[in-house]
């Protein structure tokens, strides 16, 4: 997911206020900025944010590669709107991130020092234009599992944060699918970078979604917080039993020969993704990830003028109102 | 003739905002902070939706059941109609910005001029798009002047986009045969009239930025004759119609 | 990164109170009023250097699927907010005013609407 792996912190407070704090997270109630809460709660959700909000950022570099090079004037436009919704999606996330204490400047610093990490997706490379189209369909896709549900998450600023980017994201599977469904009804080149593209981002994208239950040590904690709403494990299947039948219509063949629907768990077995290639690219090692964190802290030091220039002119414009009056 | 000089302005409208838009968009998820990102793309968005249009209709004017994007994507250098500022790399954000405010402030007038044109489909695609470039020219003058007075650093950076960019700006208002064609058409304002008008706004604006415009005025031109681009507009196109050249005939 | 400069360039005053040197733009809370005539609503927030730069910040951020015709910004910081221990005082008194509530009252069907 756009948060994978993410630690829950211990928490060290009053039994008793814990437990009145569960007690309304249990009854459904929302967790506003100044409420009292644990200092586990707060710190795991600033990182799961953070980690929320860079990926949105972050992932607007693998398909603003493609802006310069969009086919059609109405294919440019449709890919620049999502990106920069994309954007706007992490503005959101940082915004409410602030609410528990952080600033976003600390948050960059964070993600540009690699003490937060983003999304594993987005260290794979766009190599062709039916990337766009897989990065809409699955990512996107993969991605909406996730966030559906956290709009029903206890922290109240995150939950109205995710109320606001689903409802942006609407679109953006489909004009995913929109692409590969016009590849796949094209040329032979067409169909071929179609397949292409599904055969590199399949495992990327079941990825997303962390590893297995068995192995992810810190779900539970998070999940009775309701921070984080579904294991990963269904996530996962779900989002494999809704592409299968995506893939058939795109007459596009999922790059797995153990993929068989199992009538009696009402769901598709498939293959686990290669954990050990998931482990590498967290740890910097995937094709892209030099590429990406570099691109970002280039763009925060080459803006540094901007910024401060822009500060220095409102503080100059301030006490000339000052003076004036 | 005329007609030609009707398909001539209108690429003219329509490349200018083509190679705009493209060259703003290459910030995406790279400007100095997200409100910018975002404010950023919102411009490049505007100026390709106003692409489609100009060349939608240069391309009917054309016939041959050609559309504004076989206008944008098959053509080569040559035949691309827009101001040589435009083209230009961006430099750094104070070189995108300072261009983007030169020309907004032309834009804005001269679209505010179309909206009255004699032709009815470039008044109706003018008032549109005067809208948008009112607000393009409200923030592109007001970081203009923020980044001029801000630090010592955004001054000099400002003042240096500001000399690089000047001897570009003349080429706005060359007029030629097709913009005299056009006035005579009342199809679009004499060119040579919105000069001192554009001129008095951004000194002004200038001024309030604490810059100094330079004193030569001499001013680069063959961009929108088409008869000499810079290096740069080849190597955009490149990118630009990489897929329509090496799949062609192929839909998207 | 070079700081504001007291004197680069003549007729802009040094200046001398700066807001939190973190270098970061201030927060500021958005409100927007959309198309059917409700009250603006709080609808995010985001940075911008002064109020005039957020409104704009404001429109671009927030106003992207036409969602607005009027915009307020006020700065996160001047934003008084009640504290969540008054939660009872504030807002139980009103629990018991059921005769607020048009409900309360019962009114014969023979009546009519009312």
């Amino acid at each position: 997911m756009y948060a994978q792996m993410i630690k829950s912190e211990a928490t060290q407070d009053d039994p008793a206020l814990l437990e009145a704090f569960q007690a309304r997270i249990d009854d459904n109630q929302k967790i506003e900025p100044k409420d009292w809460m644990p200092e586990g709660y707060r710190k795991t959700l600033i990182r799961q944010i953070g980690q929320h909000a860079h990926s949105e950022i972050v992932g607007q570099l693998p398909e603003g590669n493609w802006i310069t090079r969009a086919p059609t004037l109405e294919r440019k436009a449709i890919l620049l709107a999502k990106v920069q919704d994309e954007a706007g999606h992490g503005l959101y996330l940082y915004c409410a991130a602030e609410t528990l204490g952080v600033s976003r400047d600390e948050l960059f610093e964070m993600l540009h020092s690699g003490r937060m990490k983003y999304s594993s997706i987005f260290n794979y490379p766009t190599l062709t234009w039916a990337d766009m189209g897989a990065v809409g369909w699955l990512v996107d896709g993969a991605a909406i599992m996730n966030q559906v549900p956290l709009q029903r998450t206890s922290y109240g600023p995150y939950a109205r944060a995710m109320v606001r980017i689903c409802k942006e994201e609407s679109f953006h599977q489909r004009q995913g699918y929109d692409i590969m469904m016009k590849m796949c009804k094209g040329t032979d080149a067409q169909k071929k970078m179609a397949q292409d593209a599904l055969n590199r981002l399949w495992y990327p994208s079941l990825m997303m979604f962390g590893p297995s239950d068995k192995d992810s040590v810190h779900s539970e904690q998070s999940m009775a917080w309701k921070i984080k709403m579904n294991t990963n494990d269904e996530l996962r299947q779900k989002f494999v039993d809704q592409t299968v039948p995506q893939a058939e219509y795109l007459g596009l063949s999922v790059p797995d020969e153990n993929l068989k629907w199992n009538e009696e768990k009402g769901g598709y077995d498939f293959s686990e993704p290669d954990w050990s290639e998931f482990y590498d690219v967290l740890k910097g090692n995937g094709p892209c990830n030099t590429e990406r964190l570099n691109t970002r802290k280039q763009a925060w030091a080459d803006g540094a003028w901007v910024r401060e220039g822009m500060l220095a002119h409102a503080a100059k414009k301030r006490i000339a109102k000052v003076a004036a009056q | 003739m005329a007609d030609n000089a009707l398909f001539q302005f209108l690429l003219r409208m329509g490349d200018n905002t083509l190679v705009l838009g493209h060259r703003v968009s290459e910030w995406c998820g790279k400007a100095p902070v997200l409100e910018e990102d975002i404010a950023l793309a919102n411009t490049a968005l505007d100026l390709i939706g106003q692409t489609q249009m100009w060349l939608g209709y240069a391309a009917e004017l054309q016939g041959e059941a050609k559309t504004a994007d076989d206008l944008a994507y098959l053509r080569d250098v040559w035949d691309f109609r827009n101001l040589l500022m435009l083209e230009r790399p961006n430099l750094d954000f104070g070189h995108t910005m300072m261009r983007q405010y030169l020309f907004d402030a032309y834009h804005h007038l001269l679209l505010g001029k179309l909206a009255g044109s004699s032709d009815p489909r470039v008044a109706e695609i003018a008032a549109k798009s005067v809208k948008e470039a009112a607000y393009h020219l409200d923030r592109s003058g007001e970081t203009v002047v923020a980044l001029g007075d801000g630090t010592a650093e955004s001054h000099r950076r400002m003042q240096d986009a500001l000399d690089l960019l000047w001897p570009f700006a003349g080429e706005m208002f060359l007029a030629d045969d097709v913009d005299d064609a056009m006035a005579a058409a009342g199809i679009a304002p004499e060119l040579a009239a919105l000069k001192a008008e554009w001129e008095s706004s951004v000194r002004a604006t200038l001024r309030d930025a604490s810059l100094t415009v330079p004193d030569d005025d001499f001013a680069h031109k063959g961009g929108k004759t088409g008869r000499q681009h810079t290096e740069h507009l080849g190597h955009m196109l490149a990118q630009m119609q990489f897929l329509q050249r090496a799949y062609p005939g192929a839909s998207w | 990164m070079s700081s504001p400069s007291p004197s680069a360039y003549p007729d802009t005053p040094p200046p001398d109170k700066e807001p939190k040197r973190t270098g970061e733009w201030p927060l500021w809370e958005v409100f927007i009023r959309g198309q059917h005539g409700l009250s603006h609503r709080h609808v995010g927030s985001l940075h911008a250097p002064d109020a005039e730069m957020a409104i704009k910040n404001a429109r671009d951020v927030y106003t992207r699927r036409n969602e607005g015709v009027s915009i307020w910004v006020v700065e996160a910081e001047r934003v008084t907010a009640s504290a969540p221990g008054d939660k009872e005082a504030l807002y139980d008194p009103s629990n018991s005013k059921v005769y607020r509530h048009p409900t309360f009252f019962d009114i014969p069907d023979e009546v009519g609407h009312m």
